[in-house]
């Protein structure tokens, strides 16, 4: 009747995020969007190629991964489960606990194997970090870092040196030492430096490099002697929470997943983001390399394990059970790749045929979450360690 | 934040109409998810064990020991109201008022760590502690205005929340989680990007990669000690290291099972250092040694110190690409060509062409001729299949488990002396050589 009184939509779907949130009523080129006030931010601070407008950018985008899905069909021509009929099905799996290492005061976060086969290193949430030779159960090292929580930890490939990190965003090398007397935190080393947590880290093929990811959604290639950074890996959009390198011949890749759903496989030379995975319903926990480095493995929170084949660039395989309802934290394969061993935040590890998809085996044992497990170097055990505060080897 | 998927609807349950209406048994349970998700009784037990700890289902017995009694103690479902999933984390205000009821309704009902708890959330929410008592004191009016079963039903259900979500220091705290993720929105403009991209790259057919892993498996079935066993036995079940001395780096005749392994694949042969070793007496009778040197000095340079690249690199062109160079290999002109003018600005991965060119070569040329040489059938002949432990008498007597060298120990004694120092107690032998 008087003023220009337009209406305005004040509470509803989001046109970015589709989320129902209070809205902003935004002009982009004289056309009204509304948009809640987090994608607003966003897209201020991003800016718009000109000629763009936000529609047609999400249309684009969308038409992008139909046609991507469709490129990817066109190539699927069997599924796994078929070509697996003619395996031979497996016979009972017969392991059992065979060491338990006790010794760590609380929550045991991540281990790996020494290439001796033996050896083993684990971290803990109080800060310790422990070198043991699993076979006798003997620790013989322990080290006490100045942060709790200590997510990652490596054994260097030469056996000398173990590197670790966590809330204190840095990844530090201390090198291992048999002298009794000898403090081995002196010797110690700060090689990365992340603006969040490290989640992972790992030794490329010498004790010289290491490769680390962290909770600020980056990954990063560092040289230890000099503590440089050789190259950083961006494209997640939250916290990267594992990584694994590829066993194959050139060497050259890594893949990495993330609390954004995805896993990326990136190159270590570029820098660059070459394959991406985003199946996952919810936070990918761990990814490991299938043996012959065509594929690999992830679990995630969404209670189940997948299998991404490279060469067809896409997902093949589902490992999941409607009783299994909690998340997966770690993966690992047997030696011939043929078992996927994973590690669930229900305390118990479950056993996988990954050519059938079928669970061959599941084993209690932990009395709380198991948080890392790993197969041994030549593959005659695999390791678990858990919030229970122990770990276990099984053969 | 990852268990709340666990909207498990338990219906079509028996029900024991008692005193006590809609309880069902421990036994009851574990029967009703042993068919449902059809599992054996370990895992059932072990599953509906997490429901009563995560709070879905509550004892009505004994309330404050959670466990999942396998046989008629009565247990109940909590109500969506007071799910994990719906309600997590638990707000101090609603604590400070369930503790105030219990407070007023009997003197002296508050637990030791209830009271401390009490007090400490007196003083940190002390300004709204009127709210505080004013709601406690009206939910008692209300509650009292309910039929009796009613309202235990509805103080049981509320004492089984807060004994999940405030357990007593000590006991297990199965809402544990590990540090924060934070999750940020993806910049559409690089969706774009990615995905035009993903589009350009080629793919292999699903029915050849699928096949790959079938042979991949078949073929590696043999050396899964976890699928096939391992002779002589597995150390972590016998413990009888035998398996890892017979197959340590530099021992004097290999197994079969590993020889066989170098005819796999040509990364399974420079792996193996015992592997790299035979291959590289084979060339040097071909007179093209030079490549695997070449190979192995490339290695070094991409996975070494940072401030000894300029260096390898120079000892690199003069050993390897120097016009008129001892061991000159044999790459393409392009390639020379390319890595000539990128050794004016040397860097780590300057040699990648060259030898990835190289190392084709090998794998195409030398290695095939190599698995057909008299060299490698030789060493198949003469490779040891070693003989099963037959399981001993008494399985229960155990074997003294032996320490073995720590690999730090070794590389420590090789600096102090320029010698590898000697065995361990048992005689477990070598240990690792340091080779380039």
């Amino acid at each position: 009747m008087c003023d220009q009184t337009f209406l305005a939509i004040t509470f509803g779907p989001c046109d970015s995020c589709s989320e129902n949130r209070p809205l902003m009523n935004l002009y982009i080129k004289t056309e009204p969007i509304n948009y809640c006030s987090l994608c607003m931010e966003i897209m201020a601070c991003q800016g718009l190629a000109s000629g763009e407008t936000l529609k047609s950018l999400k249309a684009e985008s969308e038409t992008l991964r139909k046609k991507l899905e469709e490129e990817r069909k066109k190539l699927h021509d069997v599924e796994l489960e078929k070509v697996a009929e003619k395996a031979e099905a497996l016979g009972e799996l017969n392991m059992k606990t065979r060491r338990t290492l006790k010794g760590h005061g609380n929550k045991v976060l991540c281990m790996d194997w020494c290439k001796d086969k033996r050896r083993i290193v684990s971290s803990s949430q109080d800060g310790k970090v422990i070198v043991w030779d699993a076979f006798t159960t003997n620790k013989e090292h322990a080290v006490t870092m100045p942060t709790t929580w200590v997510m990652a930890c490596a054994y260097a490939p030469s056996g000398c040196a173990i590197a670790c990190g966590g809330l204190d965003n840095k990844c530090s090398v201390y090198p291992l030492s048999l002298d009794k007397d000898e403090n081995l935190a002196a010797k110690k080393k700060s090689v990365a430096m992340h603006t969040n947590y490290l989640s992972g880290c790992t030794f490329t093929n010498s004790d010289m490099q290491i490769l680390t990811s962290s909770g600020d959604g980056t990954s990063a290639l560092w040289d230890v002697e000099s503590g440089q950074l050789l190259q950083s890996f961006h494209g997640h959009s939250a916290d990267v929470l594992t990584l694994d390198l590829a066993p194959s011949e050139t060497g050259n890749t890594f893949v990495s997943g993330g609390s954004d759903k995805k896993a990326n496989v990136w190159d270590l030379r570029s820098g660059q983001n070459v394959q991406s995975f985003d199946t996952h319903d919810s936070d990918i926990n761990c990814v490991k390399y299938y043996p012959s480095g065509d594929a690999f493995a992830s679990a995630s929170d969404d209670s189940t394990c997948r299998l991404f084949d490279l060469r067809a660039d896409r997902e093949v395989s589902i490992y999941s059970k409607d009783s299994i309802m909690f998340g997966a934290a770690s993966v690992d394969f047997s030696l011939s790749g043929r078992l996927l061993f994973a590690g669930y935040n229900d305390y118990t590890i479950n056993v996988w045929d990954v050519l059938k998809g079928t669970r061959v085996a599941i084993l209690f044992g932990h009395e709380n979450r198991v948080s890392s497990l790993r197969v041994s170097p030549d593959g005659t055990a695999f390791c678990s360690g858990s919030w229970d505060n122990t770990l276990r080897i099984w053969a | 934040m990852q268990d709340p998927d666990m909207g498990v609807k338990m219906r079509n349950q028996r029900l024991l109409i008692t005193v006590i209406p809609h309880a069902m048994t421990g036994n009851d349970v574990i029967e009703w998810l042993i068919q449902k998700y059809n599992i054996t009784e370990e895992e059932a037990r072990h599953l509906g064990g997490l429901l009563v700890q995560y709070g879905y289902i509550y004892p009505l017995r004994d309330p404050r020991s959670l466990l999942l009694r396998s046989d008629d103690s009565p247990y109940r479902f909590q109500t969506p109201y007071f799910w994990t999933s719906s309600r997590w984390p638990a707000s101090e205000l609603d604590y400070a008022i369930y503790l105030a009821k219990k407070n007023i309704r009997k003197q002296g009902e508050l637990v030791d760590y209830e009271k401390e708890n009490y007090s400490i959330l007196h003083k940190r929410i002390n300004h709204t502690w009127d709210f505080v008592v004013m709601q406690a004191r009206e939910q008692l009016r209300a509650s009292k205005q309910r039929r009796k079963a009613d309202r235990i039903v509805l103080e049981c259900q509320e004492q089984a929340y807060w004994l999940i979500n405030k357990p007593c220091p000590g006991a297990f705290d199965v809402l544990d989680l590990g540090p924060e993720r934070c999750n940020v929105l993806s910049s559409r403009v690089a969706l774009i990007e990615h995905s035009r991209r993903a589009l350009g790259r080629n793919r292999v057919k699903s029915s050849i990669c699928l096949e790959s892993f079938m042979k991949y498996s078949e073929q590696y079935l043999h050396h899964d000690p976890i699928m096939s066993g391992c002779l002589p036995s597995n150390p972590w079940i016998s413990d009888d290291t035998s398996h890892w001395t017979i197959n340590t780096d530099m021992v004097g005749t290999p197994t079969r099972l590993r020889v066989e392994r170098w005819s796999f694949s040509f990364m399974e042969l420079l792996n193996d250092s015992m592997g790299r070793r035979e291959f590289m007496i084979y060339l040097e009778k071909e007179f093209s040694a030079e490549n695997l040197c070449f190979w192995v000095a490339c290695e070094d340079l991409r996975h070494g110190e940072s401030s000894k690249i300029i260096l390898k690199v120079e000892e690199v062109y003069k050993n390897f690409l120097a016009p008129g160079a001892a061991r000159w290999v044999n790459i393409d002109s392009k390639t020379m060509e390319r890595t000539l003018e990128g050794i004016k600005r040397p860097h780590r991965f300057i040699m990648d062409d060259a030898q990835m060119h190289i190392y084709f070569l090998m794998k195409k040329d030398s290695y095939p001729r190599y698995l057909k040489s008299e060299l490698y059938k030789n060493m198949l002949a003469k490779a040891i299949v070693p003989q099963e432990t037959k399981k001993s008498v008494f399985p229960f007597m155990r074997r003294q488990r032996h320490s073995s060298p720590s690999p730090a120990m070794v590389t420590q004694a090789t600096e102090d002396d320029g010698k590898a120092k000697g065995a361990g107690p048992t005689g477990t032998s070598s240990t690792t050589n340091s080779q380039i």
